[in-house]
């Protein structure tokens, strides 16, 4: 480290400052000369065709601009939300793309739908005109669930796709894994069910469209993870605004998950709207709104079987997944289930023959997507569930069978069957380093204290690999990626030495404005308070892909180190012109330019100010100024990975889960401030908590109506439901980017809900429980133990 | 919310007045769940008339027979009160259980009750110890008061005043938290008081209801083995998608037994 400043400082977030202080500036907080305010009214039926919409009265209300209609829509040639990762199915079968206008045209498929949009000078006049506009809808029969949208003569959601498939896709070598079943020992089953989740960031959705007739020029103020997306998406494909004429910017964001990463109706309804009212138009979600409108997350059923050998060898899997793509396509929705799931399912073993089939299903739901994780815990879940499945069944101690399975430390860069090639990773010692600290050979003990006292106890481990840093665009583009999938990075030196860097990524909670002045600081050798990131407006930053799938510093950072090192570079050229030296003779180190084996030097500052006074530059070979652009396209995804290990207890009178202890050790490549990774890798883990134990989704399955729409009911869980994480890292370097960074935004999300599940069917396997659904709720775990008639303990 | 005529009347008289001056007046104490509602347009008063300055529903008086809490005293307030916890620790436990700080700090004792909340707690305290609702205009039972799903006998116009909870010989509640709400899924508030055992529920049915069975086995023996084989019926619980009414009717069990325990080996009141 050249700096205190620099990688591997646990230096404290700099945003928060202002986050602290009650100084952010988020959507909602934007105020602009003569915004007036956008209220949606929403379908209240799951499926319904739209006889008639009466806006007469709403429009005669005082204050109210306008009530646009999805006719409006047609009207003035408004497109689809496009959907921008489809994938190919069977056969070569195209993913189906149904139409998915903004606002619902003919019918609506959700509840939450928006079906008119109402402009006022207030938002008291927009709601209350949004009360008053008359929709005659013919109810129509709908389907909320997977399994009944693919039951014959269940109701369409698209008429025109009578099956409810959206595609139909698979992966890994069939013919391969029949023949490892074959000949197989044994073979272990399960059922599961991935429950749906409510990504709920903190900040709800928010957008202000403000269209300048002078210029003719639109800017789209929004709460996204991918600005430059959004206005790529919706200028190309919904409102045909040339990209010169459209700016977006999304300042700071309060949370995504993934829900924030996709493009939006709210978007393109605030900008084309305010061209229509001729003024900027605001819209701010509501909690309850969001629970019906922001995209779903999970939501997977699974058949899964493994093949194994006598002595515990995994020879095949074969898992069958039917997903839900909700009432329309989300931007990502079909590469979720997909290309982020089914390469995931070889796990950090080297079982040799892999099959997935994975139906995505059009169901009368809110859209489904990526959230933290996005594929890769569902994958996770289906084979570490079913790895201890086998290991009870077979006798072997949990932790043992995935020894004998693991892909050996020398075996790297490792070819699974299914797409993926690992290029680095230890999670064999991740494995030893849990179980270590979580004293895996005295739980016995713990268990026999714990009975004593009237509770059952369990243990339960997870191994994981997580492909993320998305995405090598070539591979991307083969797997049916409508788009690049690089990262930018300008750096901008001034006169006096401080740096402006412009990165492509978004920081919304991740830390970035610290972490990426820490890349600067370290390899400029100046403090990292002299370094200022600017993020989140397409007019100031260059092109660039956004934050999202555990990207940021893998893909966005190499692209900082990039342009950095052209900074360098052109320093060079102006110290050996200064120096009256040769460029190759010229060091950069600590900060400073030295003429090798020299004691002539030059501080960073000092060469920045000369870039700016050029006084006898030879033009024809040195330009003068010192900023430096860069664009990263990393050549393979990153795979960090790890061991996960919870313990618990359950109270077998009420069925509570009481967690005791969680320990994590992951291999996430270079760590750049380990104090922001210690707070992402906890943040993830309580989110995968969640979705093992608290968190669930619930639609009625014949109405479709949503029945866990507001947190009395969608139990988001709370800091006193948590022990304190223990977090520690058992690094390898990623060897394809100049960081050495693999990423660790997701991957508690990923480990944690087999590892929770997998305690809590130990503390229950003497009941000869194998497998609990999510989230293992206490009504649930207690009928388990009702069922299993096992004597209630009196106090 | 839509817009309404918000009063805060310093006398009760001038409160009733208001209430009965415009059709569709609603009255607010701490307004923990009538602003919500609002917020969501499920409540949509013409006028709101506030009770927080009216000192005639203030105060906390306790005397060997009883402690009367006045309807706008604040669930921090009774969870604090030196006073109450002398006379009934069992009742600060409920009031200091209520919500998080900030409901417990704007919430009140009357607020509660009159909306009867299936999942509130005080009901459960209020029924437990057979107390006395005192109103503008008479005084109603426990029993009388609680009608059904967030129904009451309060009239229109007619304002709780204070509650009046008889000293019990020993009381504890036990409350198994919803985990997404954290209202009672379940709450039971046990009793021995001078009229005999009384048990009363809360969050497993429509309303809170005594639980019967359970009070006549604690008649005959007052401990946790009369209770151990017990199976109380789930007819009429709820089911939702936190809990079906076997569970519920579990939970009445094992709560119901936790709080005998508490009366006969932790606390004598």
């Amino acid at each position: 480290m050249t700096s205190s400043t620099g990688i591997g400082a646990s230096l404290l977030r700099k945003e928060d400052q202002r986050f602290l202080m009650g100084r952010g500036n988020y959507v909602s907080d934007i105020k602009r000369p003569g915004m007036t305010m956008g209220a949606f009214l929403r379908s209240p039926h799951a499926h319904a065709r739209i006889l008639a919409i009466r806006s007469d009265a709403a429009l005669a209300m005082p204050g109210v601009l306008a009530v646009l209609t999805g006719e409006d829509l047609r009207a003035d040639g408004v497109g689809g939300l496009p959907c921008a990762w489809p994938v190919t199915g069977k056969g070569g079968a195209p993913t189906k793309e149904p139409t998915h206008p903004p606002l619902a045209q003919d019918k609506v498929r959700h509840v939450g739908d928006p079906v008119a949009f109402i402009i006022a000078e207030s938002l008291l006049q927009a709601r209350n005109a949004a009360e008053a506009v008359e929709v005659d809808y013919e109810a129509l029969p709908a389907v909320g669930g997977v399994l009944e949208a693919i039951k014959p003569g269940a109701p369409a959601v698209f008429e025109d796709i009578p099956d409810n498939v959206c595609v139909d896709w698979e992966l890994g070598d069939k013919a391969a894994t029949d023949a490892a079943f074959q000949g197989a020992a044994h073979v272990a089953r399960i059922s599961l069910v991935n429950n749906r989740l409510v990504g709920n960031p903190m900040e709800p959705r928010a957008a202000i469209g403000e269209y300048d007739s002078s210029r003719e020029h639109y800017t789209l103020w929004t709460t996204s993870q991918f600005p430059h997306i959004v206005k790529l998406l919706m200028g190309n494909f919904v409102l045909g605004i040339a990209q010169h004429k459209l700016r977006v910017v999304s300042p700071d964001v309060g949370g995504g998950f993934g829900v924030k990463q996709f493009h939006y109706a709210e978007e393109a309804l605030v900008t084309w709207g305010s061209r229509r009212v001729g003024r900027p138009v605001k819209w701010v979600a509501e909690r309850s709104e969001g629970f019906i409108s922001d995209a779903h997350g999970r939501d997977h059923v699974t058949e899964a079987e493994m093949a194994l050998s006598e002595d515990g060898h995994f020879l095949g899997l074969r898992v069958r997944t039917i997903a839900n793509m909700g009432g329309y396509l989300s931007t990502f929705g079909p590469n979720i289930p997909t290309n982020l799931y089914g390469p995931l399912l070889a796990g950090v073993y080297t079982t040799p023959a892999i099959y997935c089939e994975v139906k995505a299903v059009f169901t009368n739901t809110v859209p489904v997507d990526a959230y933290r994780g996005a594929g890769r815990p569902e994958a996770t879940f289906v084979l570490e569930r079913l790895v201890d499945v086998a290991a009870a069944e077979l006798g072997i101690d949990r932790a043992e069978i995935r020894r004998r399975n693991m892909i050996p430390p020398g075996a790297y860069p490792y070819q699974t069957p299914v797409m993926m090639e690992y290029d680095s990773g230890d999670p064999g010692g991740c494995l030893a380093k849990a179980l270590l600290k979580a004293d895996w050979d005295g739980f016995a003990q713990r268990k026999g204290q714990s009975a004593a006292r009237g509770k059952l106890r369990g243990i339960g481990l997870c191994t994981y690999v997580e492909a993320c840093g998305l995405a090598p665009s070539r591979i991307a583009a083969s797997l049916g990626v409508r788009g690049g999938l690089f990262e930018s990075a300008a750096v901008r030196v001034h006169p006096t030495g401080e740096v402006t860097v412009l990165m492509g990524s978004h920081n919304h909670g991740q830390g970035h404005e610290t972490t990426f002045a820490q890349i600067a600081s370290e390899l400029l050798g100046i403090p990292a308070d002299k370094v200022e990131i600017v993020f989140g407006d397409t007019d100031r930053v260059q092109f660039g892909l956004g934050t999202y799938g555990s990207r940021s510093l893998a893909v966005g950072g190499s692209a900082l180190v990039k342009a950095t090192n052209k900074v360098i570079t052109k320093g060079k050229k102006i110290a050996a012109h200064m120096f009256e030296a040769a460029e190759a003779d010229i060091e950069f180190k600590d900060g400073s330019f030295t003429v090798a084996g020299t004691d002539r030097h030059k501080p960073f500052a000092e060469i920045a100010l000369s870039a700016h006074f050029p006084v006898n530059f030879p033009l024809e070979t040195l330009e003068p100024g010192l900023e430096e652009q860069a664009f990263y396209d990393p050549v393979n995804f990153t795979f960090p990975c790890g061991a996960h290990i919870a313990e618990l207890e359950i109270d077998p009178e009420t069925g509570t889960v009481e967690l005791l202890s969680y320990i994590a050790v992951d291999d996430i490549g270079t760590v750049i401030n380990p104090m922001i990774v210690e707070g992402q890798i906890v943040g993830g883990i309580v989110q995968g908590i969640g979705q093992a134990l608290y968190e669930d989704c619930i639609y009625d399955q014949e109405s479709g109506q949503l029945l866990s729409g507001s947190f009395m009911d969608y139990c988001l869980p709370r800091a006193d439901n948590f022990p304190l994480i223990s977090v520690e890292t058992n690094i390898t370097a990623c060897t394809h980017n100049p960081l050495g960074s693999k990423g660790c935004g997701e991957l508690g999300t990923i480990g944690s809900p087999a590892t929770v599940i997998n305690a809590v069917v130990d503390a229950l396997s003497h009941l000869g429980v194998n497998h609990v659904d999510m989230p293992a709720t206490p009504n649930r775990l207690w009928r388990i133990i009702a069922n299993a008639g096992a004597a209630p303990v009196v106090p | 919310m839509r817009t309404f005529e918000y009063l805060r009347p310093a006398t009760l008289q001038e409160a009733l007045g208001s209430l009965s001056g415009l059709a569709n007046s609603k009255p607010m104490a701490g307004g923990m769940t009538l602003i919500p509602a609002m917020k969501m347009r499920l409540s949509t008063p013409a006028r709101l008339v506030d009770l927080g300055g009216l000192e005639e529903l203030r105060g906390i008086r306790v005397d060997a027979a009883a402690v009367t809490v006045g309807a706008s005293s604040t669930h921090e307030s009774v969870a604090n009160s030196a006073l109450v916890r002398a006379a009934i620790p069992a009742l600060c436990e409920v009031a200091g259980g209520i919500g998080d700080p900030q409901v417990r700090n704007r919430g009140t004792l009357g607020g509660s009750i009159a909306n009867n909340d299936p999942a509130a707690d005080y009901p459960a305290a209020l029924l437990g110890l057979d107390a006395q609702v005192l109103t503008t205009r008479r005084t109603l039972s426990a029993a009388e008061f609680f009608v059904g799903l967030f129904d009451t006998a309060l009239g229109d116009g007619e304002l709780i005043t204070a509650v009046r909870f008889p000293v019990p010989a020993a009381a504890a509640y036990e409350k198994f938290k919803s985990p997404a709400s954290r209202y009672a899924m379940v709450g039971v508030f046990a009793a021995r008081t001078a009229g005999g055992v009384r048990v009363a529920v809360t969050g497993a049915g429509a309303g809170v209801f005594r639980a019967g069975v359970i009070e006549a086995a604690l008649e005959e023996k007052f401990s946790v083995d009369a209770l151990t084989s017990l199976r109380f019926p789930s007819d009429g619980l709820n089911t939702d998608i936190h809990a079906d009414a076997q569970y519920c009717a579990h939970l009445v069990g094992v709560l119901a037994r936790r709080a005998v325990a508490r009366i006969l080996y932790v606390g004598r009141r």
